[in-house]
């Protein structure tokens, strides 16, 4: 049993970063709720405030480490130029997915929307960590701030989720495999 | 519109809603939507102009997205340090500046939906 780099990568950036980010934006949207709430001053400490902000700090970090892996990492491989004479497109998933009518949506409509898409994410949620840390105590108070917030980290799981069931599906019509094979369990 | 507009006369409720100038929260808000419809419009003159698509291929193996996205963060950046400047330590009418960040951040979002974005 094995793994190749390429397909390791892949699951490093959409399984690992990826569904992380999408698990936690309902975790925050969430806390945001609850740190607005009409009891939230009475249960509120400068502890949870910290809480929200570490939070949504983390949720950034994963959101840049998203969309780098996928752009600087996967994204090459997934557009690599075919070399003329080559006949098994398997290590090219652009071109295989455009060879053939029925996958080429996947590509013009899904990678498309998919590789931009994504980028507005991590300008979204590290605008809400900055004004969680810097605004915690008044996001209870502030009903426009508190919106702001709540808004862009919807906002951010919407893309994230354009961006990653069109991962999910594209790496299911035109897997990026390839490179070196790591062996993770021995067979008898 | 001057972002002189946008400070507020009338922000005496808001004003005592924040135990800190708004100015700051306002500068991170706005330049966010800023910075959306940038990677969006970046999209659109790529894919309508193979000149452009080459000057933004800032890194080969990525192709144009590579400068879409570099020069849509250096955008944002841009965007939220003048505003910074310009309204920290004062309070802002948030709820234009809302209103106006949702507005950008829809537009981006329908803009790097490819069918619409091909009509642009």
């Amino acid at each position: 049993m094995g793994i190749t780099t390429r397909s390791l990568w892949t699951l490093i950036h959409g399984m690992g970063f990826g569904a992380l980010y999408l698990l936690a934006c309902s975790g925050a949207i969430a806390l945001l709720f609850l740190h607005s709430s009409p009891k939230a001053d009475a249960h509120s400490t400068p502890g949870m405030d910290r809480v929200l902000g570490i939070y949504i700090t983390v949720m950034s970090a994963l959101a840049w480490l998203t969309v780098l892996s996928g752009t600087y990492v996967v994204y090459p491989w997934y557009r690599a130029a075919v070399p003329a004479g080559t006949t098994n497109l398997g290590a090219f998933p652009r071109a295989l997915l455009l060879s053939n009518p029925a996958t080429r949506q996947w590509h013009s409509l899904g990678m498309e929307w998919k590789e931009h898409v994504a980028w507005l994410v991590p300008i979204a949620i590290t605008m809400a960590a900055f004004v969680a840390i810097k605004y915690a105590r008044d996001l209870k108070h502030s009903p426009p701030l508190r919106s702001a917030v709540i808004g862009f980290v919807a906002t951010s799981l919407f893309a994230a989720g354009i961006a990653g069931f069109f991962g999910a599906m594209l790496d299911k019509n035109a897997p990026v495999d390839g490179g070196q094979f790591i062996h993770v369990a021995q067979g008898e | 519109m001057s972002t002189d507009a946008l400070i507020s006369d009338t922000s005496i409720p808001e004003k005592s809603d924040s135990s800190i100038p708004n100015g700051s929260a306002a500068a991170a808000i706005l330049s966010a939507g800023i910075g959306s419809l940038a990677v969006a419009l970046l999209t659109i003159v790529a894919d309508q102009s193979a000149t452009v698509k080459s000057l933004l291929s800032i890194y080969k193996p990525t192709g144009a997205l590579s400068g879409v996205t570099t020069f849509a963060v250096v955008f944002w950046l841009v965007a939220w340090t003048l505003l910074e400047w310009r309204w920290r330590g004062r309070y802002v009418s948030l709820k234009r500046i809302n209103l106006m960040a949702f507005t950008l951040l829809a537009l981006s979002l329908l803009a790097t939906f490819p069918p619409l974005g091909d009509l642009l």
